[in-house]
């Protein structure tokens, strides 16, 4: 059921989330950080949730993970409730930032979540390896994350959300304080990987070349409330390179993507 | 040009800035003494009808039997005989005080850090416990040591306890301290963002006591014992003066204003600083292995 497949029609529903609502109660007013989410995330669907500061777009992804609880509506994730998703360890979350234990080696951090799902010494190193070859990052498994240049401990970071092969990935604007020529190679790496795993991305950016050249799915939010705007499917080869962003259809979605922000924008004020 | 350049030279290293500070602070001391001993001698001067000249006084004022303020090479001589050429077992040995002294420090210094460290993760897991411990915690070090340290002496004593125990528990009492304050900070010391990460691998309250709370609070612990350790000392001292203690510096003291032998009490202090800095030393090395084994920078 699982099986990863081309065609969309046969692919199973990963994340199903229905008139979803969230709101915080703060000491002056109710701040609606999410109002009516309807969202339905295919297994193997790389998903970005695109739009500006405070839409909600972090809280979305926290709420998929568990992190944060709904104030209304269904959501299910892998089939699950989110809460059972998180007890199965169905998801690996990449931080904002690279969230490395200071005081663990490289290895020695990949294997945290490795120890506590009980995998025993050999297979921790196995995986740690093989991980760390996936990121390009053999060689530094005995450094500590202060001896590393941000984009390599945003790998480490990937490296160890992969590495006890959940189903899928959650990612919060992971490049977003790297620089552009950092954060460019790290999204061709990224969409390497994806086509490697197959696995379920959810990606939360606040770049629109960065949404439009990793995604299957963009889905467009506006803020005050925190509301989806558009769903804009894509349709760029697997293995597309950075070429596709000079083709006419990269910015035809990009002007769409924009569109949809610019709309959100006037929404709200 | 060329007196910067030397002056430069002693400044830069580490042993040209202590050299100049420690002969500054026996130059003060010296003019101290002469200044502190010398009404007494000008007194006696005048009595006897002596005219005296001023290196008259300076000599005569370093060299007194009993001086207010002794002189640096008095104590030196205090500390060489008490230290150097007394047996180790003779109750004239500061050698043998000062192992009293040490272990009563010891013995309260790990019973606080226990103490501590049992106190923060009480105050970090049990929101009743945070919100009704501290207060008192607090409290308790806001009561003169000296005032408590009579009472817990007696107490236990009239309860048969006597001997290394009630002083090992006054060190206790000031020691546990600055390890709660410190060890609560650490424990509460990683961020969210490392808080949700262990909460997304559904990790259990052991686990992230054991993987991320408590290696993140080693730097504040080691804060905390060396403050920690410096108090245990000051305690086990401030321990031994009230009952009449036969052994440990704190009796030395004790003795030495009895019979107005001011260098026997300058010896003492001496002695307990030199233990004290010689004991926060230590810890600061502890702190460096675990730091480098933790691969945490300095």
């Amino acid at each position: 059921m699982n099986e990863p497949t081309s065609s969309k029609s046969s692919m199973s529903i990963s994340i199903d989330i229905n008139n979803l609502c969230l709101t915080f109660e703060t000491q002056t007013e109710p701040v609606h950080a999410l109002s009516d989410i309807n969202l339905q995330v295919n297994s193997g669907d790389f998903v970005s949730l695109i739009g500006p500061s405070g839409c909600g777009k972090t809280t979305l992804l926290r709420v998929i993970a568990d992190l944060e609880k709904p104030t209304s509506g269904t959501i299910t994730v892998e089939g699950k409730s989110p809460h059972e998703a998180r007890l199965d360890r169905s998801y690996g979350y990449v931080f904002q930032t690279p969230a490395l234990l200071p005081w663990r080696n490289i290895e020695s951090n990949i294997h945290l979540p490795l120890e506590m799902s009980g995998y025993s010494k050999d297979e921790q190193k196995k995986l740690s390896q093989q991980y760390l070859s996936l990121v390009s990052l053999i060689g530094f498994e005995k450094k500590y994350p202060w001896q590393l240049s941000g984009g390599m401990q945003q790998r480490v970071s990937i490296a160890r959300a992969l590495s006890f092969n959940p189903d899928m990935l959650l990612m919060d604007e992971p490049f977003g304080a790297l620089d552009e020529i950092t954060r460019d190679r790290l999204n061709e790496e990224l969409l390497h990987l994806w086509e490697k795993t197959q696995k379920t991305v959810v990606f939360v950016t606040h770049s629109i070349p960065e949404a439009v050249f990793l995604s299957s799915k963009i889905v467009v939010m506006s803020a005050r409330p925190g509301k989806i705007i558009n769903v804009i499917d894509t349709n760029f080869p697997k293995d597309r390179t950075f070429d596709i962003r000079e083709s006419t259809e990269f910015l035809e979605v990009s002007q769409l993507v924009r569109e949809g922000l610019k709309e959100g924008h006037s929404d709200g004020s | 040009m060329e007196v910067n350049r030397i002056l430069n030279m002693i400044m830069n290293g580490s042993v040209g800035p202590v050299v100049i500070l420690v002969s500054i602070i026996i130059m003060v001391w010296y003019a101290g003494a002469v200044y502190l001993n010398s009404s007494f001698l000008i007194d006696r001067y005048e009595k006897n009808n002596i005219d005296w000249s001023f290196s008259e006084l300076a000599s005569d004022s370093w060299s007194m039997e009993r001086p207010v303020l002794p002189s640096p090479h008095q104590i030196a001589k205090e500390l060489k005989k008490t230290i150097w050429d007394k047996k180790i077992t003779s109750p004239r040995s500061l050698v043998y005080h000062s192992g009293v002294t040490l272990s009563s420090a010891m013995v309260g210094f790990l019973m606080g850090t226990f103490l501590g460290i049992l106190l923060s993760v009480g105050i970090v897991y049990v929101a009743a416990l945070d919100r009704t411990l501290m207060p008192w915690i607090i409290a308790s070090q806001t009561i003169p040591i000296l005032a408590l340290a009579p009472m817990i002496v007696v107490v236990l004593g009239s309860m048969g306890i006597i001997g290394l125990v009630p002083k090992a528990m006054i060190s206790t009492y000031l020691c546990f301290f600055p390890v709660v304050v410190g060890m609560v900070k650490g424990l509460r010391s990683p961020s969210i963002i490392l808080v949700d990460l262990m909460n997304s691998y559904s990790a259990s309250k052991a686990e992230v006591f054991w993987k991320l709370r408590l290696p993140a609070s080693i730097p504040y612990l080691f804060a905390s014992l060396k403050v920690a350790i410096a108090l245990s000392v000051v305690g086990a001292i401030v321990a031994e003066l009230p009952a009449g203690a036969q052994g440990g510096l704190g009796a030395r003291l004790l003795s030495g204003s009895y019979y107005g032998q001011t260098s026997l009490i300058w010896a003492a202090l001496i002695t307990a600083s030199v233990i004290s800095a010689t004991l926060v030393t230590i810890v600061g090395r502890m702190e460096r292995a675990v730091n480098n084994r933790m691969g945490l920078q300095i």
